[in-house]
């Protein structure tokens, strides 16, 4: 299983390996997100989880045009976008089950994770946190010449926020190589995002002169042809990129919704449109994968998760009389 | 150190800033209106032309960016100084300082530090009423992670913005307006380190505690006090976290007395903190202990009321005078 993203690869410009590769990460965070709810069921995860079912087309298709240097900040909703950069499910599933082993030992848990030597600033609790985070990081990127990107993903929701407004205008203002990606799935929590929202989010940044594409976020090659042009948009200097996936959540909210807001027949029709099922049905039609070549590599990614499960329940918790983290 | 010349405690913290920013070039300093207009309290004009617009350069009236942009940028390689003009607009920034700046190097598991700084002026005196007056010290000392500083002189200003600059995670460094035009020796060469507080004035009868420019107040009420046969020890916290509780007890174990001097109100407040922990700690050596602080109202406008909200000099020389009056038992008095 690899877990290297694909880099700098040119839109739609790759080979069947890293095209199944592609469709290999976005069932990882189809089976981690399946496997984290029996394992929250199960007592095994604590607290709360935001899971990222249904959105794999989005993280992936951005991540899959970001190279060395480049960085992401994802929301609370963030193991899919965790998963989608590279950082191993085996540090993030130890996280989860607060381990010593977890990529923030245990400290941060499913909506707080951080990984720097990834590229992941960090997974952010608090609706918004992710934009101001990847705003900051492209300052740094401009100011030390690196060349890189940020990435912010974010909600529909967040488009109400503080962050989202004093945000976009900085780094318009300051030519920032940030690439802002909402991920609009319909609803704000538990309500519908045109409820609570005057006018189209994409009108909002367009009206400050941001560089800004709504797409569909369910099929992965539309998004990664969408994201490398952003990110080309970005890294170019001429300042911020704005991109719109609309996508939908198969799960609730959280851990505790049934999702009975949902419009009838609504979740089924987003069903038929399964980022999988749409990834399945293009890579056999362009690259004549088979159906045997796609169970195969299902099975895989199962057999993967499998381990990662049962490394995790074996791995120790953190020993409280370590301490550790203070500054005076 | 290669002597001491005597400068405003704004041209203090201009000079920390100019010589950070000529020793470290990763450190940038940015706000509302400092830049080219150089802050509306005159602390950095030039430091755009010295140091370049891409290093110093003026924000939108945009707080919650300002602090997140530092935030971002001081966990990818940068080491930003930001200025929020008034402390009464620190509450527009308090998501990303508590929830990204003070969390970061903990919840990572220490995978990288946030090596940024918040300078913003506050305090009352001035008569700007109850929205630029105010002094955030409790809405801040209860957030592990951060660090909270507030000089008292000109000197400390200087030596205190360096070590906070250098420092490898979140200080809110606090400059009290009233303090500004005051003229201090300033060290050509001192960097303090962040969490000692320091004894500015013996004494053997009481100590009082404070902060800022608290710590100015007490010393002019310890010299009155001093002609009434009163000898006051006069400690400046100089940062309220880390909180140097140890100076203190070492303090009031000699005086017995203890007067936690507060410009903000007593409920939820440091001076009620510190009088807990040395009650706790150091109960032994008490005979008093008590905190002058402010009315829990928001700070009023007119001269007359603000003068009277403020805990200054005379509060201090009276409440001390009265507790110690009559029959007091002095150490070092008549």
């Amino acid at each position: 299983m690899a877990q290297k993203p694909i880099t700098k690869a040119p839109p739609g410009g790759v080979d069947a390996d890293a095209a199944l590769d592609l469709y290999r990460r976005m069932r990882l965070i189809r089976i981690f997100e399946d496997t984290v709810q029996s394992l929250f069921q199960k007592g095994e995860v604590h607290g709360t989880t935001h899971l990222y079912s249904g959105q794999e087309a989005s993280g992936v298709g951005v991540c899959s045009c970001l190279g060395e240097g480049d960085r992401v900040a994802g929301t609370y909703r963030g193991h899919g976008h965790t998963l989608a950069l590279g950082v191993p499910a085996q540090g993030l599933m130890d996280e989860l089950l607060g381990r010593a082993t977890g990529v923030c030992g245990g400290r941060a848990g499913s909506m707080n994770v951080i990984d720097v030597d990834n590229g992941l600033i960090g997974c952010f609790g608090i609706v918004g946190g992710s934009i101001g985070a990847a705003t900051g990081a492209a300052l740094s990127a401009k100011l030390l010449g690196s060349g890189t990107v940020a990435v912010a993903f974010f909600g529909d929701g967040t488009s109400n926020q503080a962050y989202f407004h004093e945000c976009l205008n900085w780094a318009q203002v300051e030519r920032l190589p940030v690439v802002f990606v909402c991920e609009n799935n319909l609803y704000m929590e538990f309500t519908p995002i045109e409820n609570v929202t005057a006018g189209a989010i994409a009108a909002r940044p367009e009206a400050m002169g941001i560089h800004t594409q709504t797409v569909d976020g369910n099929d992965v090659w539309t998004v990664r042809e969408a994201a490398a042009k952003a990110v080309e948009h970005a890294r170019s200097g001429e300042g911020p990129a704005f991109l719109e996936t609309l996508t939908y959540r198969f799960v609730g909210h959280s851990r505790s919704d049934p999702g009975k807001y949902r419009k009838p027949g609504e979740l089924d029709a987003w069903r038929k449109r399964d980022p999988l099922l749409l990834a399945r049905a293009s890579l056999a039609e362009r690259y004549g994968i088979t159906e045997q070549q796609l169970d195969a590599a299902d099975a895989e990614v199962t057999a993967e998760m499998d381990t990662v499960v049962e490394r995790s329940l074996a791995a120790p918790f953190p020993d409280p009389a370590l301490g550790g983290g203070e500054f005076k | 150190m290669s002597g001491a010349e005597t400068i405003e405690y704004r041209e203090a913290i201009r000079a920390a800033l100019d010589e950070e920013m000529a020793r470290d070039e990763r450190v940038i300093f940015f706000g509302e209106d400092v830049a080219v207009a150089g802050g509306v309290f005159a602390v950095t004009p030039g430091l755009d032309e010295k140091h370049g617009s891409e290093r110093v350069f003026d924000t939108p009236i945009s707080e919650l960016a300002m602090a997140t942009g530092a935030f971002g940028a001081a966990v990818t390689g940068l080491r930003p100084v930001l200025e929020i003009m008034f402390a009464d607009f620190l509450p527009l920034v308090m998501d990303s300082l508590i929830n990204q700046a003070a969390k970061y190097w903990y919840i990572s598991n220490e995978q990288a530090s946030v090596p940024l700084v918040v300078r913003s002026a506050m305090g009352a005196g001035g008569r700007f009423g109850a929205m630029h007056s105010q002094s955030p010290i409790p809405w801040l000392q209860g957030i592990p992670g951060i660090k909270v500083v507030a000089p008292a002189t000109a000197g400390d200003a200087k030596a205190l913005l360096k070590a906070s600059i250098r420092d490898e995670n979140p200080v809110v460094f606090l400059e009290h307006k009233r303090l500004y035009s005051v003229k201090d020796p300033v060290p050509a060469e001192e960097i303090l380190p962040l969490g000692e507080a320091a004894v500015v004035r013996e004494g053997g009868d009481v100590t009082l505690v404070s902060i800022s420019k608290g710590v100015r107040d007490c010393l002019r009420a310890a010299e009155a006090l001093s002609e009434r046969g009163v000898e006051a020890e006069v400690i400046d916290l100089r940062s309220l976290r880390p909180l140097d509780a140890e100076t203190v007890l070492r303090s009031v174990a000699k005086t017995n007395r203890l007067v936690a001097v507060e410009e903000g109100p007593l409920v939820g407040g440091w001076a009620s903190g510190l009088l807990g922990i040395v009650a706790a700690e150091g109960l032994h050596d008490l005979d008093d202990a008590w905190a002058i602080a402010c009315p829990e109202t928001p700070i009023p406008y007119s001269p007359s009321l603000e003068d009277e909200f403020l805990p200054a000099e005379g509060r201090i020389v009276a409440e001390v005078a009265a507790r110690l009056g009559a029959g007091a038992e002095l150490k070092s008095g008549a």
